[in-house]
């Protein structure tokens, strides 16, 4: 508990502890850019490999689920300033998203979700004709 | 009673006995004394009463470290990083430094939504617990999580001495 308070206090890159029933669930950091054509997401899940990572999108509702395994349970740490726990964020998207063209990238520890928008609410050029 | 077994100020698994039976209250006055032991023990730890390291806890990347009989382990968290981006080396015996540069997505022209995430250049400085073995020292970068190995320098590490029996 101490370590997830410390990671809380953390002001850097390190995500946010919250409780769940069964150990710590982190809320992972994320940046989310739009474009004309769709929307980015760019989060932090280190530790989480690509079979550990669960991304749904239903409902207007994206949710990023990552699982970390215990890393170091017996360790006696001389310096713990973060603590190991799985990752979970969901996301209320409000654009019309095309859920088929929804892509996901993990490299290093950073996930990259690609949202295109559907073609319906992507803006478009008009060509002006000269009279 | 109930309060005697929860109050363990400096304990890391406070609230797990309950469960979810836990009721909202029991759970928030819990949270706010760990809040208070973590910032007393973050006090102590500063004026060196602490039997735990000197931790300053805003710096960036934050560390794991622990040891066994031939090395000390040093973990942290750099998402988005590669290993060849990072600079890791041993001075003094027992100085380790870490340092490295955290570059913001490459993004077209967009409208931000969240900014969660930092970037930008970082260093930092630890002492290890003993002295090690500075060409031997090992990193790994995995998903995102740093480990760099440390062997132990022969004089640092615990030794059986031999009793002899009258």
């Amino acid at each position: 508990m101490a370590q997830d308070l410390v990671k809380r206090e953390t002001n850097g890159n390190v995500a946010v502890a919250e409780r769940t029933r069964n150990a710590v669930t982190y809320t992972p950091r994320f940046d989310i850019v739009e474009t004309e054509r769709e929307l980015v997401l760019y989060g932090d899940l280190p530790g989480v490999s690509k079979d550990n990572l669960d991304v749904r999108f239903e409902n207007g509702q994206l949710t990023i689920q990552g699982k970390v395994e215990p890393r170091h349970a017996d360790h006696e740490f001389l310096y713990g300033e973060y603590g190991i726990g799985d990752f979970y964020r969901s996301f209320a998207i409000s654009e019309d998203i095309d859920a088929d063209k929804i892509s996901a990238e993990l490299h290093n520890g950073v996930l990259t979700l690609h949202l295109p928008k559907t073609e319906a609410v992507c803006p478009r050029k008009i060509a002006v004709k000269a009279g | 009673m109930v309060m005697n077994t929860l109050w363990r100020p400096f304990g890391s698994s406070v609230l797990e006995p309950f469960g979810f039976s836990t009721s909202t209250w029991l759970a928030e006055s819990l949270a706010e004394m760990n809040r208070l032991s973590a910032e007393m023990d973050r006090m102590f730890r500063r004026f060196g009463l602490s039997d735990r390291w000197e931790t300053p806890v805003v710096a960036y990347p934050a560390l794991d470290l622990w040891q066994d009989d031939n090395c000390v382990y040093v973990e942290a968290e750099l998402p988005g990083m590669d290993i060849s981006e990072l600079e890791i080396y041993v001075t003094g015996g027992n100085q380790l430094t870490i340092r490295g540069e955290r570059k913001p997505p490459a993004v077209e022209k967009g409208t931000w939504h969240r900014q969660e995430r930092g970037y930008g250049q970082f260093s930092r400085v630890i002492t290890l617990p003993c002295a090690v073995k500075t060409e031997e020292v090992e990193a790994q970068l995995k998903d995102g999580v740093l480990t760099i190995t440390l062997p132990k320098c022969d004089a640092a590490k615990p030794r059986r001495l031999a009793i002899k029996a009258e």
